[in-house]
């Protein structure tokens, strides 16, 4: 990868077919991920060990934690005869020894390509009296990982949550979206600060962020509860955040439930934040505080204070849609050129959202991509550099070959510490986003300048 | 040793039948000597246990064909199996006479992603199709197609897809039927992966290999620098490696493995088929080595020079050894002060829990519990139970390779080690060679070895025996953490490395010191939940 990239530009349709270097993974880690956000529930993922290990494996090395799921550990008769015997067998066993509040199956392209019918197994299947069976449908061969995790938000509002039929109560059910439970936090605070309760699901802070204790919890002290998911049927609203990640949840909450919901990025940004703060505001007639203002103030302080040291650089994107949507509008406002904006994740969209963006900034000639891959983006960068890397841990291959600084956003970073447990989201990850990336690029001048031109002050 | 451990008792609260079934996976180490009671192995996983298994297609992409640097690997599948194979186990690679960078792939990831109307209607011109591009654009030497689920659900015909490009571009194209499902494990895609590097690469090369004792290293995987480490030490007591595999291997390499003089195997469990099949067709024989630990290391050398019966060649073994011993000495010693008496867990894949216990004795520590991912019984019970092993539906289904001596280039084994057919009669009497005795000999007395542990087990295990240190996996390394014990990746070393040899020891023991002692573990009870006494 560091020197295997051809130098030259690939001719129009040289790599048409599969991905090479992808920035997508597949569907079931992601629904792994958002199952890990119900307080005590077990992930089960309905297909061959293989899968399962590869995706506790990918969130245990991004987040430095735990990641437990059980699986169905299909052998070549299961993948014949179908599994339904090994769900069954799965539930009555998995309930028997790890003694989970509920289990939330997801489905593998094993199990998919069988076509197994999940919710008939699950009605034949032994489930203890207060306990929960629920699913989600995750082919691997559609989508990627945040299809995965829209598609098990999804499942535990049809699953569970319920509506009293009485008055909507003075609260916001908040859809994280596919973040970090460090994100999960700060949107939560936001909201608390402003005044209004809420109830987040998924939520996986307390569960991919544990704090070491005295003893191994199998199921650690975070996540939504049961009850509180049920609960958010008879809320007044919810925060949607993420189009791609969040809205088919709302959809189906607003369908089941009556309650609507506000569709939000996810608050990356000055103004994807001020969206939320407003949305917040409107829906619940609340005024923002003044510690909000403080915050947000602050930014806009930062922002003019060092606008010099990052204002015309070129930078390169790629990761989530849903983080890169609210990302490249804050570079836009930062003063930065995205050059280069492409996500794994499939579907127009994205190219039109962003593009519209750039329009509206004013900024020409710059590509951007849905289901494109890091060879296309190296390729390109090899045509034509930039400053700046903004993406995953894999991106750091394309930062060492072409000498450019990496600031590390997204999923999966593995090569870091720390990271799932701090916000870029809100006032405060606004701050966050400006001391990285301008870090990034003044440590990168420094190393680089003559003795003459290495300067104590700016 | 003296925990009287119960198998029955621990696994009481498990359901009756996965009682029966897991209670045969689990072994105690009979002091009183005599050999290994039969463990089940290489079975099914329970359906809704925590195991830490893999699949078949992460054994032979990921542990196996993966490492090859000069093998373009393609993933025929949807886009999960690749990525996830993508990097993880720091098989590290570099560029030499033979292989410029530019023809390294190993830090990549080719995937066909198949999306839904490649489910339907079928992938081999996805596939084809993403062969001549990669061609077209990368050049490379050869191309391994890796098959995953689906595929072999939906009937790809891979073997045709790859014949047919193999004409088209006159490069080897070679293709394993390794869909995840294969098997109960990890272990079925090795075995894929061994035919096929046997069946289609080793052998076909033509050069010769300079050296006078030419040596090919097999089950070593180069993480972390290991395959590094061992080629130094032998290359100064003058031997020559030929090749590894395949851990930093090119397949400019493998094609003329055939031509060394004798095979080492360092992971039986991986690459055992390749080695026999070795000795089978060209007369090779082999060695069931250990560089990890350093009495194993020497004990190692040791035999590798008995192998080849050359006086010189003893003496420069016994003066490396020598010198790379006065080395480390002084600060293995430092560690061990620290280490001694600790006791260990180890849990993973298929060789290292055995490899491991050699080295950790040397920093005076003893694991009491270990168990392999996806062994079979002869690497816990030793080779000598192979005739004795059932095959059941889930192995069947592996094809078995049937190879004959090669007509050119057999050669009996004696003449491979340089000697006259009487010594090596008398060499192999002694039963150093194709011999693998298994973990159980080693295991120290009233030691506990268990096949597939699973999270359950694992937890209960370490309420009776209270160890200091686990090494794991990443899957388990955090829950250990969080049950307030120390662990250490065995598979990737958390970017250490290497652990191999001499050098590789004092690498490893600083880790190990490092995890134990680090101040954060004295640190876990906040001072006001401390007693007035002065808290730990
Ligand atoms: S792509 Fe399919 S077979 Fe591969 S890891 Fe994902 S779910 Fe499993
Ligand atoms: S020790 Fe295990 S994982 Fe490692 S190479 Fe051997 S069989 Fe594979």
């Amino acid at each position: 990868m560091l020197d295997c990239t051809p130098d030259k530009p690939l001719t129009e349709g040289a790599h048409t077919t599969g991905k090479i270097n992808p920035i997508k993974t597949c569907q079931p880690v992601g629904a792994m991920y958002a199952a890990l956000g119900i307080h005590g529930c077990l992930p089960h993922s309905h297909g061959s060990q293989g899968c399962c290990s590869y995706h506790r494996m990918a969130l245990s090395r991004h987040f430095h934690e735990p990641a437990m799921a059980s699986t169905s550990s299909f052998t070549e008769g299961a993948s014949v005869f179908g599994g339904a015997a090994n769900l069954k067998t799965s539930i009555k066993n998995v309930f028997a020894i790890y003694d989970p509040e509920i289990i939330a199956v997801h489905t593998t392209c094993l199990s998919e390509t069988i076509g197994d019918d999940i919710p008939t197994i699950i009605k034949q299947s032994e489930i203890p009296e207060g306990r929960y069976v629920i699913h989600a449908n995750t082919p691997s061969y559609h989508g990627s990982h945040v299809t995965g995790f829209s598609n098990m938000c999804k499942g535990i509002v049809s699953y569970l949550a319920e509506s009293d039929g009485g008055e909507k109560k003075e609260r916001a059910n908040i859809f994280p979206g596919f973040v970090n439970p460090g994100d999960m936090r700060e949107i939560r605070r936001i909201v608390t600060e402003m005044g209004v309760p809420s109830i987040m699901y998924p939520d996986t802070t307390g569960v991919m962020d544990s704090p070491m204790r005295k003893t191994y919890e199998m199921y650690p002290r975070g996540g939504a509860t049961i009850a509180e998911i049920k609960e958010s049927g008879n809320s007044k609203l919810t925060l949607s955040l993420g189009a791609w990640s969040s809205d088919e949840a709302a959809a189906t909450l607003q369908a089941k439930c009556g309650v609507p919901g506000v569709p939000l990025r996810i608050p990356i940004g000055v103004r994807a934040t001020d969206d939320l703060i407003m949305a917040v505001k409107e829906g619940f007639g609340v005024d923002v505080p003044e510690s909000l203002e403080v915050e947000r103030g602050q930014v806009i302080d930062t922002l003019i204070d060092t606008h010099f040291q990052y204002e015309g650089k070129t930078v390169a994107v790629f990761g989530d849609p849903d983080i890169l949507v609210p990302l490249t509008e804050f570079l836009i406002t930062m003063g930065m050129i995205p050059k280069y904006v492409v996500t794994g994740t499939p579907g127009n969209k994205f190219e039109k959202t962003v593009n519209g963006m750039l329009e509206e900034a004013g900024i020409e000639g710059s590509r951007v991509k849905a289901e494109g891959d890091l060879f296309d983006l190296h390729q390109w960068i090899k045509e034509e550099p930039v400053d700046l890397l903004i993406g995953n841990t894999h991106g750091k291959y394309i930062a060492r070959a072409e000498d450019i600084p990496l600031v590390r956003v997204g999923f999966p970073v593995f090569d870091r510490a720390v990271h799932p447990l701090m916000p870029i989201v809100g006032y405060r990850g606004c701050l966050r986003l400006i001391e990285m990336i301008s870090n990034a690029l003044l440590e990168r001048r420094d190393r680089d300048s003559l003795d003459e031109d290495y300067e104590l002050i700016l | 040793m003296t925990t009287d451990l119960n198998v029955d008792e621990l696994l009481a609260p498990l359901p009756d039948k996965v009682r029966k079934n897991r209670s045969k996976h689990i072994v105690k180490k009979d002091p009183s000597g005599g050999s290994c009671p039969q463990i089940e192995a290489n079975t099914r996983t329970v359906p809704g246990i925590i195991t830490q298994r893999g699949c078949s297609y992460a054994g032979c992409k990921g542990v196996v064909v993966g490492p090859i640097k000069d093998m373009l690997t393609i993933t025929h599948g949807p886009i999960g199996c690749a990525y996830y194979s993508w990097g993880t186990r720091r098989n590290k690679a570099r560029a030499d006479e033979r292989t410029p960078p530019e023809q390294i792939y190993t830090a990549m990831c080719f995937s066909t992603d198949m999306q839904e109307s490649d489910i339907v209607f079928g992938g081999e011109k996805k596939l084809a199709k993403m062969i001549d591009e990669a061609v077209e654009i990368f050049h490379p030497r050869a191309i391994n197609i890796c098959a995953t689920c689906p595929i072999g659900l939906i009937g790809d015909d891979l073997s045709a897809v790859a014949k047919a490009a193999q004409e088209r571009h006159g490069i080897p194209v070679i293709h394993y039927n390794c869909e995840g499902y294969k098997g109960v494990s990890q272990s079925a895609g090795h075995h894929i992966a061994n035919n096929q590097i046997m069946e289609r690469i080793i052998g076909t090369g033509t050069e010769k290999v300079d050296g006078k004792y030419v040596l090919n290293i097999l089950g070593e995987y180069n993480i972390g620098g290991d395959t590094w480490e061992i080629e130094r030490i032998l290359g100064e007591i003058g031997y020559t490696v030929g090749s590894t595999l395949t851990g930093d291997s090119a397949y400019a390499k493998i094609k003329n493995m055939h031509r060394a003089h004798l095979n080492l195997v360092q992971c039986h469990r991986s690459i055992n088929y390749i080695a026999e099949m070795m000795e089978t067709k060209y007369g090779i024989p082999w060695l069931k080595v250990n560089f990890i630990g350093i009495d194993a290391t020497i004990d190692t050398l040791r035999e590798i020079a008995r192998c080849f019966g050359d006086e010189d060649l003893i003496a420069r073994t016994e003066h490396v050894i020598e010198r790379e011993l006065a080395a480390v000495t002084p600060e293995i010693e430092r560690c061990r002060k620290v280490l001694k008496g600790r006791t260990a867990f180890a849990f993973v894949g298929g060789s290292r829990s055995h490899h491991y216990q050699f080295l950790l004795r040397n920093l005076g520590m003893e694991v009491v519990v270990a168990g392999y991912e996806f062994a079979h019984r002869d690497d816990y019970e030793g080779r000598e139970v192979i005739p004795t092993i059932k095959s059941d539906a889930d192995s069947k289904n592996i094809p078995e390779l049937h190879v004959e001596p090669d007509p050119e280039e057999y050669r009996p084994p004696h003449l491979h080690l340089k000697m006259s057919k009487e010594k090596y009669d008398e060499l192999a009497a002694s039963g150093i060679l194709n011999d693998y005795k298994g973990m159980y000999p080693d295991m120290v007395d009233g030691g506990i070895m268990i096949d597939d542990a699973n999270h359950f087990e694992t937890e209960e295990l370490v309420e009776i025996f209270k160890p200091d240190l686990i090494f794991t996996g990443i899957k388990d390394k955090y829950v250990t953490h969080k049950m307030g014990l120390p662990s250490k990746q065995i598979h990737s070393y958390d970017y250490s490395g290497p652990y191999t040899c001499f050098r590789g020891a004092v690498t490893f023991a600083k880790d190990v010191a490092h995890s134990l002692s680090t101040p954060a573990w004295k640190m876990i009870t906040p001072p006001w939940e401390q007693s007035g006494t002065g808290g730990d």
